[in-house]
């Protein structure tokens, strides 16, 4: 990917065995992480692993049970109010919608940290959210509504908004989820960009293994709430490990079942008990015989997303 | 039998919780009250938001009230032969009792629901949390201005809305029933006591300004962020603040009377 200039890069956010969940189900089980400074860090993983999790955890709107979170070797976890208000605008977050205010215009929409946070002038104002609308592309729809804006625009002006106050960190939750392919692109060489153009720090989730292996520097693969891969895209990829290979090859059966636990399905369908056929794997095969259910065996197996 | 205490100890709980998060929303917001008179203009924005657009509802209901204000009274108060007593009948009923609580009840149906919709829709479009992200509260910068601007606007509303009122208990009295203009008006003036009645009506507008906006609010920012939980919690602007309204109204009398 992009050459280091320095080797190894300062570490920006270090993560140190952190556990958070809910009573019954630790999302994160004892997590621990380094996001360099200047590279793009993406963090990968089956839905609902904790991925976006984390990112909340980083900008501290979540609190962890146990485990510190270390931005710039300040723990997030400790931090009061104040502290970590002033910490946040060292950060930007891109929202996977994009999350702008529907009631401001584009301009607005960038303008409105500028205005909130800073004591700049109306005309520097000016000039900074019309420098950022023109880095992402969209100088020309300033004046718009986010109503009028396609969704991959939408997602660009809170690019914008979240480059506006120039962040240490910025980081993208499902920044590809539910685009057009050229939008997909666009975003793609955007967030690399930005990366090197501004020296920002990127930490991206998604689920997009060709874009996101494309752009990333360092790929974490998080999977039944622990790091079950670490490293460059190259080194993921051939990883030997079995959940990981499922993930990166998209191979619908694996460790990670294509079926939600269930009762056998002969059980479910009220047929009586009969030795012959009541086996759950009887019954898969037969069905995987029939075409019916999907296999490691069915072409789909090795496609991958496109 | 063990079920039902669980759902009694579950139900306390969840409405203890309630209980602490609201205390805790509105100590904030009067604690805000300084900041956010430093930015006025986002509190005026509100105000005309709020109060321009349910002008009209307060005033045609005003008008309806006084309207059956007049008939009804008119209708009692000649039994007795004292039909001249029509007007301060009609401004008492409005400037004391029916003025705060009427247009109360209208102003949680019109801006309350729309500020439970707004602030949850932006709860689920993650707009408070990307503003939380920026290092901007959201508290002190969309829930804030909201609230006092729901404060402000409530008496000036409540006014509006006496005003209209005794307007259509005149325009049924002294033009369609034919009343003296002169015993309608003098009675009023000499019988409505500007601390007793209308100051009393002032400051019971001023709590259930309080009190409705608060409510909207509150409603808004602990919404659940899918649309069930949005319309879910509208809904619940509309009840709660209702019935908080009218308890409140019987107590603040109670007190009032007392005096």
């Amino acid at each position: 990917m992009t050459p280091n200039y320095y080797d190894p890069p300062a570490p920006l956010i270090e993560i140190k065995d952190l556990r958070f969940g809910y009573s019954e189900r630790m999302i994160l089980d004892g997590i621990n992480l380094v996001i360099p400074k200047g590279q793009v860090t993406a963090i990968m993983g089956a839905s609902g692993g904790g991925k976006t999790t984390i990112l909340r955890l980083i900008g501290g709107q979540y609190k962890a049970q146990s485990g510190s979170v270390l931005f710039d070797g300040q723990d997030i976890g400790q931090l009061q109010t104040p502290e970590l208000m002033a910490l946040r605008r060292r950060m930007g977050m891109l929202f996977q919608f994009g999350a702008l205010f529907t009631d401001l215009s584009v301009f607005d929409n960038v303008a409105f940290p500028l205005r909130e946070i800073t004591h700049l002038s109306e005309s520097m104002v000016r000039d900074v959210v019309l420098m950022k609308l023109d880095a992402v592309g969209l100088r020309g729809a300033k004046d718009l509504m986010p109503s009028e804006i396609s969704g991959g625009m939408a997602r660009r002006v809170a690019l914008a908004r979240a480059i506006a106050l120039d962040p240490e960190l910025i980081m993208y939750d499902e920044p590809f989820a539910g685009l057009d392919p050229i939008s997909l692109g666009t975003a793609a060489r955007l967030i690399r960009r930005l990366n090197d153009a501004i020296g920002l720090t990127s930490i991206i989730v998604s689920h997009d293994l060709d874009e996101t292996f494309h752009i990333a520097d360092q790929v974490i693969v998080l999977a039944n709430g622990g790091v079950v891969a670490q490293g460059t895209p190259e080194e993921v990829k051939r990883s030997a490990d079995p959940l990981v290979h499922q993930f990166v090859t998209a191979a619908p059966d694996g460790p990670v079942r294509f079926q939600y636990p269930a009762p056998s399905f002969a059980e479910d369908l009220g047929l009586p008990a009969n030795p012959l056929t009541t086996s759950e794997q009887q019954l898969h095969s037969a069905l995987e015989a029939s075409g019916a259910a999907p296999s490691s065996h069915s072409p789909n197996a090795q496609g991958g997303r496109a | 039998m063990i079920g039902f205490f669980k759902q009694v100890g579950q139900t306390t709980r969840l409405m203890l919780v309630a209980l602490g998060l609201s205390y805790r929303l509105f100590v904030q917001m009067v604690r805000l009250f300084r900041p956010t008179m430093k930015r006025f203009r986002l509190v005026s924005e509100q105000m005309h938001f709020l109060g321009n657009y349910s002008l009209a509802i307060i005033s045609v209901s005003g008008l309806f009230v006084g309207f059956v204000l007049g008939l009804q009274g008119y209708y009692t108060l000649q039994k007795y032969g004292s039909e001249s007593a029509l007007g301060l009948l009609v401004a008492l009923s409005l400037v004391r009792e029916l003025g705060p609580v009427v247009c109360a009840l209208l102003f949680a149906g019109r801006a309350g629901t729309s500020l439970t919709a707004e602030i949850g829709l932006m709860k689920a479009g993650e707009q408070l949390s990307a503003m939380e992200m920026m290092g901007i509260d959201p508290v002190a910068r969309i829930l804030a201005p909201r609230f006092w601007a729901g404060v402000f606007t409530m008496p000036i509303l409540a006014a509006v809305f006496s005003a209209m009122g005794i307007i259509g208990g005149w325009i049924v009295g002294v033009l369609m029933i034919g009343i003296d203009a002169g015993s309608f008006w003098g009675q009023m003036q000499g019988g409505v006591d500007v601390f007793k009645d209308v100051l009393n009506g002032v400051i019971k507008s001023f709590i259930f300004g309080v009190t409705v906006t608060f409510i909207a609010l509150y409603q808004g920012f602990e919404a659940q962020p899918t649309p069930e939980g949005v319309s879910r919690s509208t809904t619940s602007t509309v009840v709660v603040a209702s019935l908080f309204v009218l308890g409140l109204d019987f107590m603040l009398t109670a007190f009032m009377f007392s005096l």
